[in-house]
């Protein structure tokens, strides 16, 4: 009995520290690197957490592969735009590994405007024994050195360390959405609301813009650019989708400003379903190309759809991600819900895909047995090693028990940004400040 | 019963779940009958009225922003236009902006009233109760206010005439709209860098803080933003109460009482 009661009172003063995180700590981005073994997550006051799997041990099996914390360092600070007089925030957008080509790792990471390429590197040993200094890095009085020494490597206890390589800036005057690292790895491009521009990872004073749907008269601005990416194998294709719920493939060999797409992919408006927020729920907030390459997937408000890239005109396929929410649009238009941007993922061999929703839920739909599946992300069920178990949501009036009604979904915890491990069969969840890591049954 | 269906057909399951007694607004066999006139389906008007006002507001909100959320701004401004043609087509656009004249104050307290409440109802039950003290409340301070502040508005009204109005027609409604719709579109490209220091410069930030205002609009999801909305419109019908002319002028004044008070 007394354990119970210091069980609850821990319990409590968890939840409440919990609730006083502040806006600061809500995760905005998260990454794994190409080979799974790093995962990186980016937060609204700019810092960047990077998480590394520990190795397996055979003592304890059951510790497969957890992630703990690698390196921590602020990537980007609140800035002040002068000639604007604008406050520019520190938030970081989107985190992409570059494929990893020696011992170190390579990330960019942006936040409204400036695009950073940062190294993060590994040191376990330090030289010592130099000539002309001396154990504090001062230069030493040649007139004392009468020996000459061979400086060696010694053993010191490990330090991963962060350091900018480059930085982009002065490139975007709307926000930045998304970025792209090429197949070719040399280059990446940087999408905004109305530009995307292409980038040398060497080069920081020099950009090519290669979309822009800017109208000259920004009156007749009537749709923006919603986020970009690049083909994983062609280096001169990449797509962008727009708030008209358009996808647009563009070739970068047909001519050096993309204006022209090579592809447009559009589904006819169902008329059924016709309302005033038909253009604000088609508008689509994330595209992802397969790991194969043949296929795009694109995450509007109320569906996740996946696209043939032979095929432009309707989706292969269509999945509901939370359609008992059609008959509240109005209510979501009202408290701005209605214009969450949620983020899809593939799985490693592109047979599943996830996405989030309301009330901590994600949803999974599996492409070949057409079967779907909510979890929720939770305190109770993030113990370690617990079963998440599927959740429902009903919709009529009788409710079984283990559901949950539409009435009392909480909008205020949602899921927009997930990611799979490119191989194996691990994910995680951002929810507002927490990170979920969840991974298949062991054994 | 939402303004969500742009046919003028509503789509009558929306908003409630199935199994749960629905409230009847009005007949709905006519409005399943009779297309467009404004009289026959009052509350489809209504609601897409309230739902044309609930965007200007996000606009205007929008608007004082230096660097407003651009992807939301265009969606957001897109569905005005839409509603704005699709008043403009089933005439409504001039009936209401007859009527609008003197009278408005009645009309757009009931028709906020109706949004306000529909959302909540599937929200939160508790919530309920307290809103509806408020709008007593509210209906209290009105009637008093009215007669204290009638001086101040008719003075405000006819500075506001001249300064705001001069170039609408009255009748020409159309005009003025698409002015407004032109201002905010403008004020996304080019940002004067002063504009929000000047709107707020002489307000008491502590109750007028546009960080409130906005961070209730976008943090809060449950309640925040219907009594953000509330304030709104109360500060809207006192205004309106003084022959204020068209309701997007409405709009335009809540902004600048939001300023000037």
């Amino acid at each position: 009995m007394e354990e119970d009661l210091d069980a609850r009172k821990i319990n409590s003063t968890f939840l409440r520290d919990h609730s006083y995180a502040t806006e600061a700590d809500i995760i905005s981005t998260v990454e794994f690197n190409p080979t799974g073994e790093l995962l990186a997550t980016g937060d609204k006051g700019g810092r960047v957490v990077i998480f590394q799997r520990e190795q397996e041990s055979k003592n304890q099996p059951h510790r497969r592969g957890e992630y703990n914390v690698y390196s921590t360092f602020q990537s980007h600070e609140p800035e002040f735009d002068y000639l604007k007089s604008l406050e520019i925030e520190e938030k970081i957008n989107k985190i992409r590994w570059i494929p990893q080509q020696n011992a170190a790792y390579f990330l960019l990471s942006t936040n409204d405007k400036t695009v950073k390429l940062w190294k993060v590197s590994e040191r376990d040993k330090r030289p010592e024994g130099y000539n002309l200094k001396d154990e504090d890095g001062r230069l030493r009085d040649p007139s004392t050195i009468t020996t000459l020494r061979v400086p060696i490597l010694r053993p010191m206890d490990l330090m991963v360390e962060a350091t900018p390589r480059r930085v982009f800036s002065n490139a975007h005057t709307y926000h930045i959405n998304s970025i792209s690292v090429n197949s070719d790895y040399e280059t990446y491009m940087s999408a905004d609301d109305l530009r995307i521009n292409l980038w040398n990872l060497e080069i920081t004073n020099r950009s090519f813009n290669i979309v822009d749907i800017k109208p000259a008269n920004m009156e007749e601005l009537t749709e923006v650019i919603t986020a970009a990416e690049f083909h994983p194998h062609h280096c001169n294709t990449f797509v962008y989708s727009s708030s008209k719920g358009t996808i647009r493939l563009c070739d970068m060999r047909s001519s050096a400003l993309c204006d022209k797409h090579a592809k447009f992919f559009e589904e006819p408006e169902d008329p059924s379903n016709r309302s005033f927020f038909s253009e604000i729920i088609s508008s689509i907030s994330d595209v992802k190309f397969s790991h194969s390459g043949k296929y795009i997937m694109t995450r509007d408000y109320l569906t996740v759809k996946v696209w043939d890239l032979n095929m432009e005109n309707r989706p292969v396929e269509t999945y509901q991600v939370h359609d008992y929410l059609r008959s509240k649009l109005c209510s979501l238009y009202e408290n701005d819900c209605i214009f969450d941007k949620f983020e899809c993922v593939w799985n490693g061999s592109d047979s599943v895909i996830m996405t989030g929703s309301y009330n901590n839920f994600f949803r999974m739909f599996d492409r070949n047995t057409k079967r779907d599946v909510t979890l929720e992300a939770s305190r109770e069920n993030s113990k370690p090693r617990a079963i998440l178990k599927p959740r429902k949501v009903c919709v009529g009036g009788k409710r079984r028990k283990d559901e949950i009604s539409v009435d009392s979904l909480d909008f205020s915890k949602k899921i927009l940004h997930t990611a799979w491990h490119p191989s194996e069969n691990i994910i995680t969840v951002a929810a507002t400040n927490n990170l979920y890591i969840f991974q298949d049954k062991v054994n | 019963m939402l303004p969500c269906s742009s046919d003028a057909r509503p789509v009558t399951d929306t908003m409630f779940a199935r199994g749960i007694k629905r409230k009847c607004f009005d007949g709905e066999d006519e409005i399943e009958g009779t297309l467009a006139g404004f009289k026959a389906i009052p509350s489809y008007n209504l609601q897409r009225q309230s739902l044309l006002d609930m965007s200007l507001v996000k606009l205007q909100l929008c608007h004082m922003l230096v660097e407003p959320n651009l992807c939301r701004s265009v969606l957001i401004a897109n569905t005005v236009r839409q509603i704005q043609e699709e008043m403009t087509q089933d005439g409504t656009w001039q009936i209401i902006n007859a009527q609008s004249t003197g009278q408005t104050s009645l009309d757009r307290l009931v028709s906020t009233d109706i949004l306000c409440r529909s959302s909540k109802e599937q929200g939160e039950g508790k919530f309920i109760s307290g809103y509806s003290n408020f709008n007593t409340d509210f209906e209290e301070i009105q009637t008093q206010d009215i007669s204290e502040l009638s001086t101040v508005t008719s003075v405000q009204t006819s500075r506001n005439m001249q300064n705001l109005w001069e170039m609408g027609n009255s009748q020409d409604n159309k005009g003025n709209f698409q002015k407004s719709l032109d201002q905010i579109f403008e004020t996304l490209e080019n940002k004067n860098p002063n504009s929000v220091e000047d709107l707020f410069s002489d307000v008491d930030t502590s109750y007028y803080d546009l960080d409130t205002v906005l961070t209730g609009m976008m943090g809060n999801t449950k309640m925040g933003h219907c009594e953000v909305l509330e304030s709104f419109s109360s500060q809207a019908t006192t205004n309106s109460s003084s022959n204020c002319k068209t309701e997007l002028n409405e709009i335009d004044h809540i902004v600048e009482i939001l300023v000037e008070s």
